[in-house]
């Protein structure tokens, strides 16, 4: 990887939000993190977008240091889906209002589908991950206000 | 040779099993719940999965929640430690068909000597010397019973087939208590293990427990590694083991460590495995083998200088054994201590933060602990924070290095039994070796009584 390069992915990791980005090209593997812990969960090598330090807010000044509204948290380990299947709608987008027991997503494991239930009612105020991220228990996956 | 592994356990062996992982270059993904997210080895690892909440039911025994984890983090095998899913035939079977390699052995070993009464069987045929008992399941029929018992002789003990680890078991000295002992212990092995299925045996009153190490490939090569003496132990639990069990000779040890080499090729077994034995009169009796990783591999690692993990992850991935028996030799003697976050004399659990932790070394010594100071002894599990091992030329060697050891540590915040082990490291009894399984609650008895 030559010195240019290395620089760029430097900057990129300067300026944005990132707080660690890994980038494997055939035998050559650079990690990049800026300052802090690790984040507590690493994506696997398939996802190209890295997944930002939840716990960094230092590093973040454009977003909120703390969320607003009530954080809904993965119920479960698997694969998280916005939609039933790749043609379909997303069950909830942001701005969508949401009440009880209705779907918010599919966490995908072992193969099964499961339909995730919201467990408040409001307003869909983000969606914190990616599409087809892998998610574990607890982690915030949207924020309903 | 893998490239990662989902460590499917917490604690000390969590770590224990990342570090044989990270020696051999091979990633690790480690689950927990979320009393363990400040966990050492959580954060020393690869990649971190949180599974579930505190309760293990919810998070260490929740078998699609881990096989998920090996899902989205695209591990290869799934090593699950002691205790938790390790000797669950129907885990192993997920993992498998799932598409990862259970480290451990085959489903239906484990199905096998997870059924006592199998076990019994399978031993007897393999010329395994076995407790003289039932052939089999205790019938009905309460003369049948009432037969078989008085064959058998007084006093006898009435075991679940579905239970182990001194779990579901009941002794009976006299034939009027003989009934109402069975049907009390078919209630409870219904209640606990889901099965009423119960076997009786010989109870034998005074004898030691002497247990043997195999490891075996999946090519039906298969070596023992010698015994371990596991005899001080409360209410079924281990404290202190040792390694080489004192005063076995080498001919003996041979002898039994055959059998059991030839028990695990004809049931085509794989991976780790431990033989468990009553040793009574100079007669050493099977009670039950156990498929997985024990508590106290490290005796046995330290007298032979094999890494019992590592060879387990090798055999797991095809690899054939690379020693044959005769490469096996014992040397020195090693003491392993458990030390537990428990009052040293009531033995209430003592969870909670350590304020300061200063680990005991030097030679021969070993520690095998994932806490360190600022940790927190979370309130969920069993109170095992760590092992002290300590090794030495010879077994006086091995117990003064380990008086040391242990004077030497230090953990504030919490109550540990490391009081309770330096005692018996002075017990003359201990000292002279070859106490029985009851050596210690009668110990603990008579002091209780002193002190009232």
């Amino acid at each position: 990887m030559d010195l240019r390069k290395l620089k760029k992915l430097i900057d990129l990791v300067q300026e944005s939000g990132i707080a660690e980005l890994e980038i494997t090209e055939g035998e050559e593997r650079v990690r990049i993190m800026k300052g802090g812990a690790p984040a507590p969960f690493v994506a696997a090598p398939v996802y190209a977008a890295p997944v930002a330090a939840p716990d960094a807010p230092a590093a973040k000044p454009a977003e909120p240091s703390a969320p607003e509204g009530h954080v809904f948290k993965s119920p479960m380990v698997g694969s998280f889906y916005r939609a039933a299947s790749p043609e379909a709608k997303p069950f909830v987008s942001v701005g969508q209002s949401v009440n009880v027991g209705e779907t918010l997503c599919i966490i995908e494991a072992m193969k099964l589908m499961n339909e995730i239930e919201c467990d408040a009612a409001g307003v869909i105020k983000a969606i914190l991950v990616e599409n087809g991220q892998p998610v574990e228990y607890g982690q915030p996956l949207m924020l309903i206000g | 040779m893998f490239e990662k592994i989902l460590i499917a356990n917490r604690g000390e062996i969590a770590l224990r099993i990342q570090r044989a992982c990270r020696e051999m270059g091979i990633r690790t993904v480690v689950v927990y719940s979320e009393a363990d997210t400040e966990a050492k080895y959580v954060k020393l690892a690869d990649e971190s999965v949180c599974i579930g909440p505190a309760p293990a039911q919810q998070s260490y025994l929740n078998i699609p929640a881990i096989i998920s984890a090996a899902e989205v983090t695209d591990a290869e095998a799934i090593h699950p430690g002691y205790g938790f899913l390790s000797e669950n035939a129907d885990f192993a079977e997920r993992v498998e068909s799932s598409g990862f390699v259970f480290i451990g052995p085959r489903p239906e070993n484990i199905r096998l000597m997870g059924d006592k009464v199998s076990a019994r069987a399978v031993m007897g045929k393999a010329g395994v010397p076995i407790v003289p008992g039932s052939d089999g399941v205790l019938p009905e029929d309460p003369k049948e019973i009432t037969r078989i018992a008085r064959r058998i002789g007084y006093p006898v003990l009435i075991k679940a087939s579905g239970g182990g680890g001194g779990r579901g078991m009941r002794v009976v000295h006299t034939e009027a208590a003989l009934q109402n002992a069975v049907v009390m212990t078919r209630s409870e092995a219904q209640a606990a293990f889901a099965n009423p299925a119960v076997y009786m045996e010989k109870y034998l009153e005074n004898p030691r427990h002497i247990e043997f190490q195999i490891l075996t490939d999946a090519h039906r090569n298969a070596i023992h590694l010698g015994e371990r003496d596991c005899s001080l132990q409360r209410r079924h639990q281990k404290v202190m083991e040792e390694a080489p069990a004192p005063e076995l000779t080498q001919r003996v040890r041979e002898r039994i460590g055959e059998r059991c080499v030839d028990a695990c090729k004809r049931i085509n077994f794989r991976g780790v495995g431990t033989f468990e034995f009553l040793f009574e009169n100079g007669e050493f009796y099977f009670i039950e083998m156990n498929t997985r990783i024990q508590v106290e591999h490290p005796v046995t690692e330290m007298i032979t200088g094999v890494d019992l993990v590592q060879e387990q992850i090798r055999v797991a991935a095809g690899e054939k054994l690379r020693q044959r028996q005769k490469d096996i030799v014992l040397r020195g003697h090693a003491i392993e201590c458990r030390i537990n976050a428990e009052d040293p004399y009531r033995f209430t659990p003592s969870p909670g933060k350590i304020l300061s932790y200063h680990p005991p070394g030097g030679p021969g010594i070993r520690v095998d602990t994932h806490v360190y100071a600022g940790y927190t002894v979370p309130p969920f599990y069993d109170s095992m924070i760590g092992k002290v091992i300590a090794y030495g030329g010879t077994r006086d060697q091995a117990i003064r290095r380990m008086r040391v050891a242990l004077s030497e540590m230090a953990l504030d915040g919490i109550q540990t039994n490391i009081p309770l082990h330096l005692e018996l490291l002075h017990d003359v009894n201990v000292l002279r070796g070859g106490v029985s399984i009851h050596y210690l609650e009668q110990k603990l008895a008579l002091e209780q009584k002193k002190r009232k």
